[in-house]
């Protein structure tokens, strides 16, 4: 019992962090969720923690929900709730906070450069994710096409992207790759 | 700045935190991949609860701070019109179906995610999902490369070699970076 009360606190806790972390979004912070769950406390194989990042793209919602299946994963329906909530509660706190006091620092110079200054290091962190996940999910040529594919569809489209999932989760049922 | 659309007419009540739960139990259906722009489309097109400019405003209190945008927005939102009560169900309303969801994907792929040609679809998937990542960030980059591609490009890449290549923890390479990075943007005049 108390190794799965350990696993439950140390999840409230990697979760808390990264919520405080997230700058520019749930995207950024993907790497440093991999690091964790994979290298640090070996919860899960890189496969497994692309599988759980591509099935939480397949559902509808924000795109925090990865931390629901690590955390489901790692400690079943209690892991999957804790990390949602630590996921999203300091973030909200802090939002809840910041919103009383906007009016008075919104245009604050040093607010302007905070935003423009962590703009490039969060899509440095988005980058990194890019690669992390295309990485373990590339394993030959045409999955590889299957990425930029979507890619292509997504960043030059306006299609749904939900498409371009489903087009290839069909196209490796029908094991054409 | 945008043309400031009115406010909520004098007729309109301001939303009641059941109305709030609701709304936002709408747009945290609509999207995959991330949902603002039908937050965008639900707030300011639909409902007529915040002005174009008011939205952007809002967003870019929402992407200052750390912690999903989106779900940043529920809160702000929410408790602009119902206080804490307000940031509760606009919250609740947001994240209730698609976490539920996820979690009968997540578990009918523990169930059957080894049987037969389900490991060749989640390869698929996979494939894809990586090339939605690709996109955002490419969608991400441009406009910041665009503004200060001398002095964005060595962040982005520092950040990207750190936390990609290197594997460092996140806490060292934000440390690290951001007082930097808004050193060099303060100094550019941003």
């Amino acid at each position: 019992m108390k190794d799965s009360t350990d696993v439950l606190w140390s999840l409230v806790w990697q979760f808390g962090a990264l919520s405080l972390l997230a700058f520019g979004g749930a995207n950024a912070i993907i790497p440093e969720m991999h690091r964790q769950a994979v290298e640090v406390h070996h919860w899960m194989s890189d496969a497994d923690f692309t599988a759980l990042f591509a099935i939480s793209q397949a559902a509808p919602g924000p795109n925090f929900m990865i931390s629901t299946l690590v955390g489901w994963k790692v400690a079943g329906l209690p892991g999957a709730l804790l990390a949602t909530a630590a996921m999203c509660l300091p973030s909200c706190l802090l939002a809840y906070g910041v919103a009383r006091v906007w009016d008075r620092f919104r245009d604050a110079p040093w607010r302007r450069a905070v935003a423009a200054g962590l703009a490039p290091v969060t899509v440095g962190l988005v980058a990194a994710t890019f690669w992390l996940l295309v990485r373990a999910a590339d394993q030959d040529a045409r999955l590889a096409i299957i990425t930029a594919a979507t890619a292509a569809i997504a960043y030059f489209t306006k299609l749904n992207p939900l498409w371009a999932l489903g087009a290839a989760a069909a196209a490796g049922l029908l094991d054409i790759v | 700045m945008p043309i400031p659309v009115p406010r909520l007419s004098p007729e309109t009540p301001p939303p009641t935190p059941r109305i709030l739960f609701a709304a936002f139990l709408k747009i945290g259906l609509s999207g995959f991949g991330g949902v603002l722009p039908f937050a965008r489309r639900a707030l300011v097109e639909r409902r007529g609860w915040l002005s174009a400019a008011e939205f952007n405003e809002t967003l870019s209190l929402c992407q200052s701070i750390p912690g999903p945008n989106v779900v940043n927005l529920s809160v702000v939102v929410g408790s602009r019109f119902a206080g804490p009560i307000g940031a509760l169900a606009a919250l609740a309303g947001l994240v209730v179906a698609p976490v539920a969801l996820v979690l009968v994907l997540g578990a009918l792929w523990s169930r059957y995610g080894a049987l037969g040609h389900t490991p060749s679809a989640i390869r698929g998937l996979s494939a894809a999902a990586a090339g939605l990542a690709a996109a955002t960030s490419l969608k991400m980059a441009r406009p910041v490369l665009a503004a200060a591609p001398y002095t964005a490009g060595p962040i982005v890449l520092a950040a990207f070699i750190g936390v990609g290549l290197l594997r460092l923890p996140l806490p060292w390479v934000l440390l690290g970076l951001a007082p930097v990075s808004v050193l060099v943007a303060r100094r550019r005049g941003a």
